[in-house]
Formats: C-alpha cells, sequence, structure tokens
C-alpha cells in the first residue's frame, strides 16, 4: 500500500489552549480511517490540519511525493453564507475541478460530463439545473458530495457527511464509499454516525479522552473506550431490534 | 423606461406618439446635458465606477462582507481630509491610505479577537472623527466637507476617467478571466483554499480594486452614499436570480442603468447626484423585490 501522508507529534492550539494534541499516524492508499470523538475534541480542527488550511502548533502533515492538496476531495460542513447563495447545483459540482484546472479560466466538456456523473452517482442529478437555496438539507449535502467527488483523485476527506441525510441516502452513501474505498480511495471520515461509519472503517482515530487512539477497528474495540462505545452502540441496535421483533 | 415598454407592447400606435414626444424631451435633455464637458466626465467615471461596485459588490455581499464598502469610504474621507490640509492632490494620497485600510478590514474580519463587524465599526468611526478634526484643525468646516460626505459631481477630472476606465478593466478582466474562482471563493471559502486556490491572494486583490473603486466614486457619490452602490445591486439582483453568473450580469446592468438615471434625475430636480443615484437604487430594489415575489408565487 502506497502511503500518502504522515502526520508526526501533530498538535493544533487556538489562541494557546491545545485542541489536539500529539498525534502520530499514517494515511495508506486504500485506508478508511474513521475519526471519532466528543464535540469539541478537534475532530474538524483536525481535518483543517490535514488539508492546511490550520498551521499545526507542533509537529506537521507531511504528503507522500507524489501526492498533494489537488488530490484530496473534502466535503466540508455547511456555512451559514451558503444557505441563501445564489447558484446552481451543477455549477458548484464543477468547481470540485478548481484544482485540475489550474489557470485554465473556464472547465471542460470532460469535466462537465464528470460532474454530470458524480451528481447521477448521488441521486441528484434531476436537480442539476435547481438553485442551491431551494434544496432541502440533505439534496444540499449530496450536491457537496458530488463536488468532493470531482476533486477527489486519491482521498475523500468527509466532515459528518451524513448530517442532515435520511438514513437510506446515509446508506446509500456508506455503498458509494464502500465502492469507492475498494477502488482504492483513501477515505477519512468524521462522523458521529458511529454505527454506520465505523462499520467499513479499517482504522479508527479516537481523540479527545487521556490519550488518542489510533489504530485498527478491532484493536480499538479491545481497548477499554473502545469496548464500551461500540456496546453501548450494539446494546442500543439490539435493543431496537427487540422492540421491532 | 418601464411603463414605456410596456405600453408600447399594449397599444403601439399610441405609444409611438407619446414616444416622439417624449422622445425629443428626452433627446433635449441629454444634448443639454452633454453639453456640460464636466456633467460628461462625470457620467463617463460614474457608469464605469458603478460598474465595478456592482460587480464586487456581489462577492462582497455574498461573503458578509458588505461593512467593508462603508468601512473603506470612511477611511477614504480621513484620507480627502489629510489630503487638503497638506494641500496635495486627493487621488495620491487617498489611493495608498485606502489600500493600506483594505488589507487591515480584511485581516481584522478573518482573524482577531474583536469580530469582524465590530472591528469595521471600529476603524470607520474612528477615521471619521479623525478626518473631522483634521478639516477643523486646517481648512474649518466649509462646504468642502459637506462636499466629501455627501459627494459632488463637479469634483471628477480628467485623471479620474483615465483611472476608472483602468480600473474597470482590470475588474471586467478579473471576473471574466476567474470567474470560476471567484465563484469557488465566495461559495465555499474553506473548499477553495483546500484545492489549492490562493484565496488570500483573491480577498486581497478585490479587496484592493473596492478600496480603488470607492477612491474614486466617493466625490462623487459622498463617503455616507458610496457603499449603497456596492451593496444595493447585487441585493436588487439576488432578489430574483438564481445563479451566480446571472446575479453578476444582473447587477452590473442594473447599476449602470441606475446611475445614469439617477444623474439625469439629479439634473433634472437639481438633487445631489449621490443621493439621487442611491434613490434610485432602492426604487430599484423594491422592483426587483415585488418582481421577485411574483416570480415565486407563479413558479408555485
Amino acid at each position: 500500500m502506497e502511503r500518502l501522508m504522515e502526520c508526526h507529534e501533530l498538535s493544533f492550539a487556538y489562541e494557546g489552549v491545545t485542541v489536539v494534541s500529539a498525534l502520530d499516524f499514517a494515511i495508506n492508499q486504500g485506508d478508511y480511517l474513521f475519526v471519532m470523538g466528543e464535540n469539541g475534541a478537534g475532530k474538524t480542527t483536525l481535518i483543517n490540519g490535514l488539508l492546511r488550511l490550520i498551521e499545526p502548533w507542533t509537529g506537521g502533515v507531511f504528503m507522500a511525493q507524489g501526492f498533494s492538496r489537488s488530490d484530496i476531495g473534502y466535503l466540508p460542513q455547511q456555512t451559514a453564507a451558503q444557505k441563501d447563495f445564489p447558484a446552481g447545483a451543477l455549477e458548484i459540482v464543477l468547481s470540485g475541478f478548481l484544482p485540475t484546472c489550474g489557470l485554465r479560466p473556464f472547465y471542460n466538456r470532460e469535466e462537465k460530463k464528470m460532474a454530470a456523473s458524480a451528481l447521477r452517482r448521488l441521486g441528484v442529478h434531476d436537480l442539476r439545473n435547481r438553485c442551491f437555496r431551494e434544496l432541502s438539507g440533505g439534496q444540499q449535502r449530496r450536491v457537496l458530495l458530488a463536488r468532493a467527488l470531482c476533486a477527489a483523485r486519491r482521498m475523500l476527506i468527509l466532515d459528518e457527511p451524513t448530517a442532515g441525510l435520511d438514513p437510506m441516502a446515509a446508506e446509500g452513501l456508506y455503498a458509494l464509499l464502500r465502492e469507492l474505498n475498494d477502488g482504492g480511495m483513501a477515505v477519512v471520515m468524521v462522523s458521529h454516525d458511529l454505527h454506520g461509519a465505523a462499520r467499513h472503517a479499517s482504522h479508527i482515530l479516537h481523540l479527545g479522552g487521556a490519550e488518542p487512539f489510533y489504530g485498527s477497528l478491532e484493536e480499538f474495540r479491545a481497548t477499554e473506550t473502545g469496548g464500551r462505545l461500540f456496546l453501548r452502540v450494539a446494546g442500543r441496535g439490539r435493543e431496537e431490534g427487540d422492540a421491532i421483533g | 423606461m418601464v411603463e414605456l415598454f410596456l405600453l408600447l407592447s399594449k397599444s403601439p400606435s399610441h405609444a409611438i406618439e407619446l414616444l416622439s414626444e417624449g422622445g425629443s424631451y428626452t433627446i433635449k435633455l441629454l444634448s443639454e446635458m452633454f453639453a456640460y464637458v464636466f456633467l460628461v466626465r462625470a457620467l463617463a467615471v460614474g457608469l464605469l465606477v458603478s460598474l465595478c461596485a456592482a460587480l464586487l459588490g456581489v462577492s462582497l455581499v455574498l461573503k458578509r462582507y458588505s461593512m467593508i464598502g462603508d468601512g473603506l469610504s470612511h477611511v477614504a474621507f480621513f484620507a480627502l481630509a489629510l489630503a487638503t490640509a497638506l494641500h496635495a492632490a486627493p487621488l495620491p494620497v487617498a489611493v495608498p491610505v485606502v489600500v493600506l485600510a483594505a488589507c487591515l478590514l480584511l485581516r481584522l474580519s478573518e482573524r482577531s479577537k474583536i469580530k469582524g463587524d465590530a472591528a469595521i465599526a471600529l476603524i470607520s468611526t474612528g477615521a471619521l472623527a479623525v478626518g473631522v478634526i483634521i478639516i477643523s484643525k486646517s481648512t474649518g468646516m466649509n462646504t468642502d466637507v459637506c462636499n466629501y460626505l455627501f459627494g459632488s459631481i463637479l469634483a471628477m477630472r480628467v485623471s479620474d476617467v483615465i483611472l476608472s476606465v483602468i480600473l474597470s478593466v482590470m475588474v471586467l478582466v478579473l471576473f471574466v478571466l476567474f470567474y470560476n474562482k471567484i465563484f469557488a471563493i465566495t461559495f465555499d471559502e474553506g473548499f477553495a483554499r483546500a484545492s489549492g486556490v490562493n484565496t488570500n491572494g483573491y480577498n486581497l486583490l478585490i479587496a484592493m480594486l473596492t478600496a480603488l473603486t470607492i477612491v474614486l466614486g466617493m466625490r462623487m457619490m459622498g463617503a455616507l452614499l458610496i457603499t449603497g452602490l456596492i451593496i444595493f445591486p447585487a441585493l436588487s439582483s439576488m432578489r430574483v436570480c438564481k445563479r451566480f453568473g446571472r446575479v453578476v450580469v444582473c447587477s452590473a446592468v442594473v447599476s449602470v442603468l441606475c446611475f445614469f438615471l439617477g444623474v439625469v434625475a439629479s439634473y433634472v430636480f437639481s438633487i445631489p447626484t449621490g443621493a439621487c443615484v442611491v434613490a434610485v437604487n432602492i426604487v430599484a430594489f423594491l422592483v426587483f423585490s415585488f418582481a421577485g415575489v411574483l416570480k415565486e408565487s407563479l413558479e408555485l
């Protein structure tokens, strides 16, 4: 497996207060990394750091040779300004090709075709000419995901991808991610949907608590925190099952 | 104008009669106006500046940076006061000061303990206060001050015309060649930055062009009114248009039309130009808001 990114002694701080401390981990081609942690544990901060949107406090994010920021597709959390932004869904998806555009001022036919197929993949192709602000929360999320797909050549970084999606759509999303991951795409995901997101994860990064944890899903389940978290989810799942049964 | 077109579509013969009457009046009025060289100069600068203001305004309004225009115009007032006190030409003093302020405001709204709008309010009132002090200690509070605050159509010189041509070429080139990047930065700055777009560079460029637009436009429009030129066209077109590109084009057209009508109205009714242009923009905003509501109810 080819190494794409390595983080050594990585810490982030806001105004002198450490948010994420001393992380050591690597992302390889084909990895599926699930970043978990409580609110305020620094998940989004870490993602911004991986994307080099913020400078680390200590340590660093090292990209392997031949891998760059423009190989990454990124799904951010939604900003308030986007809620009333006048834009067509297709033009938003097309902006995923910005990194490959360079100085070329317009998108080419190939890119337009790929944008349309990304929309089709997420089941929102009919909405391509609709105005973004008129779409529902879940539809907006899928349009932004389509944009991330267009940008992602070797790695997808997703911040709460299933927020606002109904269970069916979330399932579809996980299946799509699985398919992409099987094709060699590295996936890094922050999510509160522990059960859904951890199912396909190859690695877990747990932030917060005394010691951050990085390792495989099995290793995490064997730890005290991991065992407790997964037991709780599994338990809840069983109760729901019983109630239905 | 609008009524005329409506009439033209309903009863052509009657409308043509009216049109020829109104037309001859309009032609007489315009030829009378264009006989004044200062008015032609003011119109040239004003039309170009309102075009630039509208284009830049779309990005500023959507990024919630509208107040930057307001802050910059107050800083420009300070710069003009300084230039008057130093007996210097206004542009060489105002351009660097306001461009510098634009960089500072951008930095402040991005990361500082005092958040965006408060920081801008701080700078704009501060600059206004210092400007007033400078004026009262040098030339005294006279009609110059009034002209700076509310604008004067007599202020435009040939150098302003040249500078506004250069500015509008720059803004147009920016919007044509980098349209996609400006769209991406305006819609989702984080994503654009993660894609390797130099967002800070573009933001700085937009802020600097805005600064230039304000310096050029404010002596005609007035420090207190120039922001209207930046935010109104964008807000009006956003009522009706649902694509970024259409909003940009529509704002440019609305802005230029409103400016022209505003100048004509200010000539006819002898009202200060700046106030007149903003008033026409308000009417356009109301019309567009109504059209937007109508359009939505028709679609539903």
